[in-house]
């Protein structure tokens, strides 16, 4: 069968847990991933960050051999995902974006029925499977339906239910989409956890924050396309030497104060989620300090301000133009 | 909080089992059928609810007008009942298959190592064993209101398998269309849109010559017509081996050509 060839340390390198090279997948006209390179050595947590339709799940589908690719190649732990993809799922396990559990069946049950699937005997089953239980904190909810689970068990046993076999590579598809911050932190540390056991981690978020905390490289996507790739520290060191942060006393005065500090320095203007501060690149500390000068002397009540580096999101907004409706 | 750190078995590496035959992960889903039924007992509800209300209200309701008694009526309306139990059945199975693939689980299922077409062996092991529990309780319904298969326990077995076989071919349909379609909702509706006219407009209520001529062509061509002369046949003890041929016809035929666009389509999707 042409799914099972020789094992083959190819062209990629055996150091390389993903190697891709051009992916691209298009749904009719809307080029959903359009050409993509992606190289995870073995080990590693990876992110792929990016918002709503950024192409993440594709991409993530395709590596996991669930959706056939257009265009470009790819090698998963060595193998050619075209050409062996039977070996690929021999080697990957994926917990997808929406929990893909039975939920009429136990947590219990569900975990024997993927271990029976591997190969396991009825007995290594029963016992794999409590394991895994075990140690994701589920024992005692083993026997209850999965539909009588919360978020955050449901999304733990997903992941258990990825390591049966240890995978190569491990994909997760926003893991903590959805999650209340100690389930949130519970799964991070599962995450970190298998990571040090060896799992190579391809995993995809919205949270900058999720990918700085875990992720030893980052790959910034939007609109299908890589937009910037490197450790979170590169990536904030790429996007310009400072940022001015700036919190005035009256937030009704932010638009205008946005606008200033926009014409002034020349880079869109960002705003943080609570709507309190602005951010902007600046291009030198001078500068920051003359529009600082012209923003307090327009009448603005500066409560606060520093220059810093800045934040990923700060970087993320940079890169990929979304916060441009903060500069009219 | 601890994430349990007792115990490392869980993180340790475990390393692939030998791999499982084709035949043995189609057990195991096959196994995930049973449990179901096991956590989900309601399912035999919606199974059997539709065909009994049908026995009864035809039976006792028009039967005397149709065939002049009601026993005599449930002797000509059962076989068919049957039939449109396993057919209905399918649709079911469809809606499952559909909320499979809402849910994602098929994601799951199609990033393992595992023989492709066993999620669906599995899911006709599962419909089999519905068949046969909806299509018993019916039988014993019927038994216990009058009615006589005149050929005894081996006409009955007869037409049992013939039954399965049946369920088992048209099953296929409807795991084409739980493929294709997005919702279960939407299986339930197109499935009871298709199958409603297709068992009215057959012999398994009234007898087509009591029918325009028109429609009685009609008939004739329908399947569900052929299946519920040969059940009647295999009942009653004197079915030819043409009206088995016949009813067969369609569920051999939707197996050679529906199973392998069950695996093209799920490839694709
Ligand atoms: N099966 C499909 N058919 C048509 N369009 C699709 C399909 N799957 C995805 N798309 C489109 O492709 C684009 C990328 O989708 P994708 O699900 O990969 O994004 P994402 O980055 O995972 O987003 P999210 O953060 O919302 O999960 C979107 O515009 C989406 O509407
Ligand atoms: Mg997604």
């Amino acid at each position: 069968m042409r799914d099972l060839p020789p094992p083959r340390l190819d062209q990629a390198g055996p150091s390389l847990a993903i190697a891709a090279r051009g992916l691209a997948k298009s749904f009719g006209t809307l080029r959903a991933v359009d050409g993509i390179d992606l190289e995870v050595p073995r080990g590693e947590i990876f992110a792929v960050l990016g918002p709503n339709g950024a192409g993440k799940t594709t991409l993530m589908r395709m590596l996991a051999t669930l959706l056939p690719p257009d265009g470009g190649t790819a090698t998963v732990m060595g193998h050619d995902l075209m050409c062996a993809p039977q070996a690929v799922r021999g080697a990957i396990a994926m917990t997808g974006q929406f929990a893909s559990l039975d939920e009429d069946l136990t947590g219990r049950e569900n975990l024997i029925l993927l271990a029976r699937l591997w190969g396991f005997s009825r007995r290594g089953a029963r016992a794999r499977a409590e394991a895994l239980l075990a140690d994701f904190g589920l024992s005692g909810a083993a026997r209850r339906q999965v539909k009588d689970y919360s978020g955050g068990m449901r999304r733990r046993l997903d992941i258990a239910a990825s390591l049966i076999v240890t995978p190569g590579v491990l994909f997760l598809d926003e893991p903590t989409t959805g999650l209340d911050p100690t389930a949130r932190q519970r799964v991070w540390r599962l995450i970190r956890r298998l990571a040090g056991s060896g799992v190579t981690v391809l995993l995809t978020t919205q949270y900058l924050e999720e990918a700085d905390q875990l992720a030893r490289r980052i790959a910034v996507i939007d609109h299908g396309r890589k937009i910037a790739e490197g450790t979170s520290r590169e990536l904030k060191a790429a996007t310009g030497s400072g940022f001015l942060h700036v919190a005035l006393h009256d937030p009704g005065g932010l638009d205008a104060a946005a606008a200033l500090l926009s014409e002034r320095l020349g880079h869109p203007v960002s705003r943080n989620a609570e709507d309190t501060r602005l951010a902007v690149m600046a291009g030198s500390a001078a500068e920051a300090n003359a529009a600082l000068a012209a923003l307090i002397e327009a009448g603005h009540d500066v409560a606060d301000f520093s220059m810093g580096t800045p934040s990923l999101e700060e970087v993320f907004f940079a890169l990929t133009g979304r916060m441009e409706e903060a500069t009219p | 909080m601890t994430d349990a750190p007792t115990g490392e078995t869980g993180f340790a590496r475990v390393e692939r089992p030998a791999p499982p035959s084709a035949a043995a992960n189609a057990l195991t889903f096959g196994w995930r059928a049973v449990l179901k039924f096991k956590h989900v007992p309601e399912q035999l509800f919606d199974l059997v609810m539709t065909p009994i209300m049908f026995t009864l209200l035809f039976t006792f309701v028009f039967g005397g007008a149709i065939a002049g008694s009601t026993g005599d009526y449930l002797q000509f309306l059962l076989p068919g009942i049957l039939v449109q139990t396993v057919m209905f059945n399918s649709v079911y199975s469809g809606m499952g298959l559909s909320t499979d693939f809402q849910k994602g689980l098929f994601d799951r299922f199609r990033s393992l190592p595992i023989w492709p077409l066993a999620p669906f062996a599995g899911l006709m092991a599962g419909d089999v064993l519905r068949h046969l529990i909806a299509g018993g309780i019916i039988l014993g319904i019927g038994l216990a209101l009058g009615f006589r298969p005149e050929a005894g326990v081996a006409g009955t077995l007869a037409a049992v398998a013939l039954l399965v076989a049946i369920g088992f071919g048209v099953g296929w349909v409807f795991i084409v269309i739980g493929l294709l379609v997005r919702t279960p909702t939407t299986v339930m509706t197109l499935g009871f849109t298709v199958l409603f006219p297709l068992v009215f407009a057959s012999n398994v209520m009234v007898d087509p010559a009591t029918m325009p001529p028109w429609l009685e062509s009609v008939v004739a061509l329908n399947p569900v017509t052929h299946m519920t002369t040969a059940m009647r046949g295999l009942f009653a003890g004197n079915a030819g081996v043409g009206a088995v041929a016949l009813a067969l016809a369609l569920p051999v035929m939707a197996t050679l050509v529906l199973a392998p666009l069950v695996l093209a389509l799920y490839r694709r999707r």
